[in-house]
């Protein structure tokens, strides 16, 4: 089975988000492999397990996420595929990437696309389903469990906390929601595999692209952060007072009554 | 130049002779395989170790065995063991990355440290072909687990004045061990322990012994200060039955094993201080984000900025020396052929060339995590005092690091002595080094170091080996043989020898640094190095001058004064300007960052 897994490097989820000149400072962060991803790559390297195939992990960003690359080859994919667009693309956005994936892998024998319910930084959602519609085949979102027979594909879809079962078939894209797997430690002896496996690094060029056909649908007009938490209010006096005061400053100031 | 740098650095010339930063390892030059390791180490402990550490403090040792199994899964267990015996070989780097991740783990680290440090490396670097074979593969997958016996309850730092005795037996097949061996940690768990008797009461020998072996057994758990998640019991020997191919290394040369597994336990517990420090020093940070007092944080107070600008700059020292220390390691074991890997001496010499290096990363590093650890609970006040804190727990633990590997007193007293060593073998031109000094002190003239970045510090690293040279020159001179009565000078000189290979070592790393990503880039590493400088120069000058006095009188005294003077005389830096400078990037990111 030829199973893909679409993995987004991420910041790490305990760094701090600064901006600088209208940017996510990147200066000193840790990146990791999306945490959502990770189940992605978790759940491929198990259904490989059980019957058989190869796991081909794809990015698509800069040089610097052959790390993520390598760490899902550690964790034990079996490919990477990074395709750069560094040098080509000044602004992209989930269009761009989908579109991207999908031009890859529509050359390719598919049979199982896995990618994560949402990105922690983006947190669109958008591009696995993009990817299934333009190669045309079914997907389903945010899956807490997988079970394939044949071409027959039975999946568990976390619907705001309830569970819908699905039936489908293959190729499908699915993406992955927390609690599909526990996604394991990439080994000493699977690191020091890693190195040898290997790693693909494509520019729009190999894959007949233009950077007009991948520009981006959207545009960013401003980045800002969250407004910071102003120090709460304590009412004294009379409690009558206080309770009108109250109803005054929620209706007034505050403007939720 | 290229004749020199095809050479290898021999152990402790850092203090006579100057390298060039392209020739040390500094933590900027790990390989993106070492991050992975480092991360995954680091990730292991996080989610799988931490949440249990409660559990295993109350001695829940059941949880330490299961985390070591699982540890060994991910090859946490074999990366000193060759791969023909199911390890991975890995690096002395990542090796110790392993090491400093896993000290965030209190107690749980020094089982692991135990098993894969002095439990394990005995085998796999005095262990013969059969032995190898035997025990290696379990012991790297965690299947079995290992231990270390050699102290005695009235031989600690003597170590060779072990009571315990092997006899052969009548028929020729086994040795039969008597007595008891102290505070062995992972005793409550392990199945193999390496163990130290005396053939015959006489030749100190090193021996394999299984739990399973008839007459071995262990006594009650003890009660500790700290680092209880560990198990520490006596193993008693009560007439042991160890068959006669488990005598490990050579019949009487157990001294060898002894005091090579030492050194590298020492580097080891140095590596183990940094991850230890940088831990309780991100603890302490958070904290100080969180408390509030005169509706204040703690951190937006002055005194705040100096303590964690303080503890910063000493971890970078620490974490400077320790990791160049490793890279002489790595730079020595991997240029030794597959014939001298097998063979012990050849890998005994090289952890034997750096046994200086090893003593002075033990005692700075586990001091800075002292340092911190104690400094960690004052920033938290009284809650730091309650048990409900972890700093509570990172300060009793951090405790014994300063007395098992060696007290920090044994390792400061062996500096000296290793040099004198050195220098009467003709390793070290010391002698010849001392006596020129002694020349130059005549027409010496001070000198201005510039405002280039590192000018100042590069001055002062030069002075301070100078000052080291002239205190250990003037007092092997003056005491000759019973200088190694006059314990408060040798303990000086290690010091002082001590802070100019901190010194150095930071230096190097921020000139290696910049030259590679820019002052912009390095601003951070140039402050902890001005910082450190300042204060290790102004330690220097306390303890040579504390030795002049001790040494000479009259006339002479005030010749050598005036000399020290000399070497001395520097334009300090605002220290307490540099140090709020650097606190506002640590408090920022709430860890020790660079």
């Amino acid at each position: 089975m030829n199973i893909y897994v679409l993995l987004k490097r991420t910041f790490d989820t305990e760094e701090k988000i600064t901006i600088a000149g209208g940017k996510i400072s990147e200066d000193g962060a840790e990146f990791i492999i999306n945490p959502y991803d990770e189940y992605a790559v978790e759940e491929a390297i198990q259904v490989r397990d059980a019957h058989g195939g190869e796991v081909t992990v794809i990015s698509v960003g800069s040089e610097e996420s052959e790390k993520q690359l390598r760490t899902a080859l550690a964790m034990g994919a079996d490919k990477a595929v990074l395709v750069n667009i560094e040098d080509d693309v000044e602004a992209s956005d989930q269009y761009t990437t989908a579109k991207i994936i999908a031009q890859y892998l529509k050359d390719q024998e598919v049979d199982l696309i896995i990618a994560g319910n949402v990105a922690i930084d983006g947190g669109s959602g958008q591009v696995g389903p993009r990817v299934a519609e333009l190669l045309e085949i079914p997907y389903v979102t945010t899956i807490t469990k997988l079970e394939i027979q044949g071409t027959k594909a039975t999946v568990v879809r976390d619907v705001e906390g309830d569970s819908e079962v699905i039936e489908t078939s293959l190729p499908l894209l699915v993406t992955a929601q927390q609690g599909l797997n526990e996604p394991r430690y990439p080994s000493l002896p699977g690191i020091m595999k890693a190195k040898k496996k290997p790693l693909e690094q494509l520019e729009l060029d190999d894959l007949d692209l233009e950077e007009d056909d991948v520009e981006a649908k959207t545009k960013t007009i401003e980045i800002y952060l969250p407004p910071k938490k102003e120090a709460g209010k304590v009412l004294a006096g009379d409690l009558n007072d206080q309770v009108k005061e109250l109803v005054t400053l929620l209706h007034t100031e505050a403007k939720v009554v | 130049m290229t004749n020199q740098t095809d050479k290898l650095i021999k152990g402790g010339s850092f203090l006579i002779e100057d390298v060039s930063y392209d020739r040390v390892f500094t933590p900027e030059d790990y390989t993106d395989e070492q991050k992975m390791i480092a991360k995954m180490t680091e990730d292991f402990v996080t989610n799988e170790v931490l949440p249990q550490v409660e559990h295993i403090e109350n001695h829940e040792f059941e949880r330490s065995v299961k985390l070591l199994k699982e540890a060994g899964e991910l090859g946490l267990l074999g990366a000193d063991v060759p791969e023909e015996y199911g390890g991975l070989a890995l690096d002395k780097i990542s090796s110790a990355l392993i090491a400093e991740k896993m000290s965030r783990a209190g107690g749980f680290s020094i089982s692991h440290g135990a098993h894969v440090g002095i439990g394990s490396l005995p085998i796999v670097l005095f262990g013969n072909e059969e032995q190898k074979q035997k025990y290696l593969p379990t012991l790297a997958t965690g299947e079995k687990l290992a231990a270390y016996a050699l102290t005695e309850p009235g031989s600690g730092s003597d170590a060779l004045g072990a009571r315990t005795t092997a006899v052969l037996n009548a028929e020729g097949t086994h040795y039969v061990l008597n007595g008891e061996k102290q505070w062995i940690t992972n005793a409550g768990f392990a199945d193999v322990f390496v163990v130290y008797a005396k053939i015959d009461g006489e030749h100190f020998s090193a021996f394999i012994v299984e739990r399973e072996f008839s007459g071995v057994s262990v006594g009650p758990e003890e009660k500790k200060m700290g680092i209880k998640s560990s198990s520490t019991r006596t193993l008693i020997l009560e007439d042991a039955q160890v068959p006669v191919e488990n005598l490990l290394g050579e019949y009487g040369k157990g001294h060898i094993i002894a005091f090579n597994i030492l050194n590298i336990g020492r580097y080891k517990l140095g590596v183990g201080a940094v991850g230890g420090s940088k831990a309780a020093f991100e603890i302490t940070t958070k904290y100080t984000n969180q408390r509030q007092q005169f509706k204040t944080k703690l951190s937006q107070f002055n005194l705040t900025k100096e303590k964690l600008a303080t503890m910063a700059s000493r971890i970078y020292a620490a974490e400077s020396s320790v990791y160049r220390t490793v890279g002489l390691f790595e730079e020595r074991m991997s240029k030794l052929s597959d014939e001298e890997v097998k063979n012990g001496k050849a890998v005994a010499a090289s952890i034997a060339e750096y046994a200086i290096e090893c003593s002075l990363n033990k005692f700075f590093a586990t001091e800075v995590l002292d340092y911190v650890a104690d400094e960690g609970v004052q920033l938290h006040g009284g809650y730091g005092f309650m048990s409900e804190y972890e700093i509570e727990r990172v300060y009793r633990d951090s405790r014994i690091n300063r007395i098992f590997e060696g007290t920090n007193e044994i390792n400061r007293l062996l500096v000296p002595g290793t040099y004198l060593r050195k220098a009467f073998k003709g390793e070290l031109p010391l002698f010849q080094k001392a006596q020129a000094l002694q020349e130059e002190l005549m027409m010496l003239m001070p000198e201005e170091p510039g405002d280039a970045p590192l000018a100042q510090e590069k001055y002062l690293v030069k002075n301070a080996k100078k000052i080291g040279l002239l205190a250990a020159g003037l007092a092997a001179q003056k005491f000759g043989k019973a200088l190694e009565r006059e314990q408060e000078i040798l303990v000086n000189i290690a010091d002082i020898v001590s802070n100019a290979y901190a010194m150095e070592s930071v230096v190097l790393r921020t000139e290696k640094a910049i030259a590679k990503d820019g002052e912009e880039k390095s601003k951070q590493k140039l402050l902890y190095t001005q910082i450190f400088c300042q204060e290790a120069f102004n330690e220097i000058e306390q303890h040579a001058k504390e030795t002049l006095v001790a040494t000479e009188t009259g006339d002479a005294l005030r010749m050598m004064i005036s000399a020290l003077r000399k070497f001395i005389r520097h334009t300090p830096i605002n220290v307490i300007a540099k140090k709020r400078e650097a606190s506002e990037k640590l408090i920022e990111a709430e860890k020790f960052v660079l």
